[in-house]
């Protein structure tokens, strides 16, 4: 008994990857489309990347001072902000963005218990309540370079748009969203990484385009369709939004469930509603349904049900 | 070559290459043995020597007391110096012969050896019962016991665990490799005992050359084939076994034997071997002595009572201060505080790893990543139960299935928040298995 060792419960080992790593990850992916918004908006994109995510990381700083509990080395502060910075227009003045910020970290996130307890994505809900409090600045993406209205816009408005600038991205709209190849590229990078999986974006895309179809008026019109899948925030947000771990269902069958209801609500907010873009408001309530989705998906223990063996 | 598995399961690194190619030594132990009297699950066995006694290698020295209970065997000569309270590998303190080791060996003349083809059904069973044999994968069932299911004839399979799906363990490689008849013929003896079932020796393929070795061996025999299946931890998980082999799912509260199918380990089935064929009861095993901090790791054929510090000096001591000492493999094993605990019929490696990844990875809050959910071969949502168990909300707890976890480990080896999931479920389970028994 002279020299007594460590003890602890099974298993003693741990996969390298953690928490700031995965973080990371997302960050990394985000960059393609975050890089394109600033080549396509000039430096005041790069401006409102800065200070949304220096807003996002000193309010989850100062959240941890009072709580005496330093939590800003996950990084999912950062995502936090660079997300909130890809879904507003240019335009924006800072003190705006930088607001959004504040209330994605205080209100949505820390204020419910911080990282993991968010009912709803921080970066989208503090989008929508800037969109409410102030629709007027939010809602205006006239820049130098674009003065139409954004393609979904045109598109709702009948007119003509060129797919092709919409995969590059040479459109209006909000930092992040408009390069559908540059938001391909950073999903295909953490879907390589096993970050994310394809169960929600496939079942939301593939749903919200059955829809799109059906209800869109133009019937499966190819050209439509794509303009439809490549425009406003449906890339960004079925990605990278709907996929957040924390918001989204942890069940497998749930997460199906989850991307089918996503592609619905977005098909009913844009064919049906007034506004053009309908993924923010799809995402948020599809959140709040996660808890319900979750108790009725519980899978079948292994050995139990119909997959049990019987004589 | 057609590979079976489960869903689930991780790839933690494998640490195999430390000791694959170290060929089985032997190796004498000196000084004092301890022997367990509870080596196995069931009632202890009770001693039928006293202190002062003169016993030969491979004399019994305990006598099953019960039903579920095996005999236990010296595997020194010597003189039994105390029957005394002694601490085992698992940290509790558990009633042992102690014997002082004279250093001759003298055997105890053997039991007669049994053809099986030859032998009735309960001559096979009383000789593996008087064998002391046990699941020497670490469970310690009582292999006899395994092996008396209420219908005989309806067993369809009898598969040898060969997966060895537990980072750093080669002790049933290299048993493969070196003595695969005697795996084999294991495998036939309890053959014999289910007359309508087929062998099946079911293999990880990182183990290809085991592969071929074992198929050669058999390519005779009309009841016996070999299996390759998926190199992925739980592998060799009971559950997952006969679901790779066979396609049948059992749950937590059904035995293999009601799916048809009978599971043992090789040593298990070596020791089915020695015990029927040449009547030497269980009295020794292979114990893989590795992990970083040891300076030559190696495998050793172990006499059982001979304490860990002795094997670890046999294997050239520690080449660092070890942070983390463990009686097994890392996914399931114990962890130890103390060397001074007896090898046992279960013990299958002693693990000194130099850094302990439990107390440099301190967990934070859980992010809801769903990836214990996708590792989860039991299918249950580790992140619902441990958010359960740590509200004592046991209803919940048993509506999402906790009982069927099997506590492999897959959900905390992966979790990223690093969060002690495995471990929280367990207590849940040990609470709720507690009340089951009271009750």
């Amino acid at each position: 008994m002279a020299d007594l060792h460590k003890v602890s419960s099974n298993p003693h080992v741990r996969s390298r990857l953690n928490t700031g790593a995965i973080m990371s990850a997302v960050v990394l992916a985000l960059l393609p489309a975050a890089g394109y918004g600033i080549y396509n908006f000039g430096s005041r994109a790069f401006f409102m990347i800065l200070v949304t995510v220096c807003s996002t990381v000193m309010t989850e700083f100062l959240f941890g001072l009072y709580k005496k509990r330093q939590t800003i080395g996950d990084l999912s502060a950062v995502v936090t902000g660079l997300l909130l910075a890809m879904n507003l227009p240019v335009t924006v003045p800072f003190w705006m963005a930088a607001l959004g910020g504040v209330f994605a970290i205080l209100v949505v996130k820390c204020l419910f218990g911080g990282l993991g307890q968010n009912f709803m994505n921080p970066a989208l809900a503090a989008r929508c309540f800037l969109l409410i409090s102030f629709p007027a600045y939010m809602t205006n993406f006239t820049t130098d370079a674009y003065t139409g209205a954004t393609p979904l816009a045109a598109l709702k408005a009948g007119e003509e748009i060129h797919i092709l600038d919409m995969v590059i991205g040479r459109t209006g709209g909000t930092i992040g969203e408009t390069s559908a190849a540059a938001l391909l590229a950073g999903a295909a990078f953490l879907l390589l990484l096993g970050i994310i999986d394809l169960r929600i974006p496939a079942s939301y895309l593939l749903t919200f385009t059955v829809f799109a179809g059906v209800f869109g008026g133009r019937g499966f019109d190819v050209a439509y369709l794509a303009a439809q899948l490549a425009g406003g925030g449906l890339l960004l947000g079925a990605f990278f939004m709907a996929t957040d771990y924390t918001t989204r269902p942890v069940t497998k069958a749930g997460q199906y469930v989850y991307g089918v209801l996503l592609g619905i609500l977005t098909g009913v907010f844009r064919f049906f509603g007034s506004a053009a873009e309908g993924v923010s408001y799809a995402i948020l309530l599809g959140n709040l349904l996660v808890p319900l989705i979750e108790k009725a998906t519980v899978p079948k223990a292994f050995g139990k049900g119909r997959g049990r063996y019987e004589k | 070559m057609a590979t079976f598995t489960f869903t689930g399961g991780v790839h933690p690194y494998d640490g195999k290459e430390l000791t694959k190619d170290k060929p089985i030594q032997v190796i004498l132990p000196q000084g004092e043995l301890v022997y367990p009297l509870s080596q196995h699950i069931g009632a202890p066995a009770v001693p039928i020597v006293k202190k002062g006694d003169r016993v030969l290698a491979g004399q019994k020295i305990a006598e099953a007391s019960a039903f579920v209970s095996v005999p236990v065997h010296a595997s020194v000569s010597g003189v039994v110096k105390a029957i005394e309270s002694r601490r085992v590998a698992a940290g509790e303190m558990v009633q042992s012969i102690v014997v002082e080791n004279d250093g001759r060996y003298e055997e105890a003349p053997p039991m007669a050896p049994l053809v099986p083809e030859k032998s009735t059904r309960e001559e096979l069973i009383e000789r593996i019962k008087e064998a002391g044999i046990v699941g020497m994968g670490g469970a310690g069932f009582p292999t006899f016991i395994k092996l008396s299911p209420p219908k005989p004839d309806k067993i369809e399979y009898v598969i040898a665990n060969c997966s060895e799906c537990e980072p750093y363990l080669t002790s049933d490689y290299r048993r493969m490799k070196e003595e695969p008849e005697k795996l084999v013929g294991g495998l036939k003896t309890v053959l014999c005992l289910f007359p309508k079932a087929h062998g099946i020796l079911a293999v990880e393929d990182n183990k290809k050359d085991c592969v071929e070795l074992l198929k050669e061996l058999v390519k005779d025999e009309k009841r016996i084939s070999v299996r390759a299946l998926k190199t992925k931890y739980p592998q060799g998980a009971e559950r997952q076994l006969i679901y790779a082999v066979t396609g049948r799912r059992i749950n937590s509260s059904m035995l293999p034997a009601d799916a048809g199918c009978v599971v043992n380990n090789v040593d298990t089935l070596a020791a089915v071997y020695a015990a029927v064929a040449e009547g030497k009861p269980l009295t020794g095993r292979i114990i893989t002595v590795t992990g970083d901090a040891i300076r030559r790791p190696c495998n050793f054929n172990v006499r059982t009572g001979t304490s860990f510090r002795e094997l670890i000096e046999g294997a050239g001591g520690f080449r660092v201060t070890p942070a983390k000492l463990i009686a097994g493999g890392p996914m399931m094993g114990i962890s130890l505080f103390d060397l001074d605990v007896p090898a046992t019929k279960t013990t299958s490696a002693i693990l000194a790893l130099s850094r302990d990844d439990v107390s440099d990875m301190p967990s934070t809050a859980c992010i809801r990543c769903g990836r214990c959910v996708e590792v989860c071969p039991g299918r249950v949502l580790p992140v619902k139960l441990m958010e359960a168990a740590l509200h004592g909300d046991e209803e919940t707890f048993l509506k999402l299935n906790g009982m069927e976890c099997c506590e492999c480990g897959c959900c905390s080896y992966i979790c990223p928040a690093r969060r002690p999931l495995t471990q929280t479920i367990k207590s849940m389970r040990k609470q709720q298995l507690a009340k089951r028994k009271n009750r």
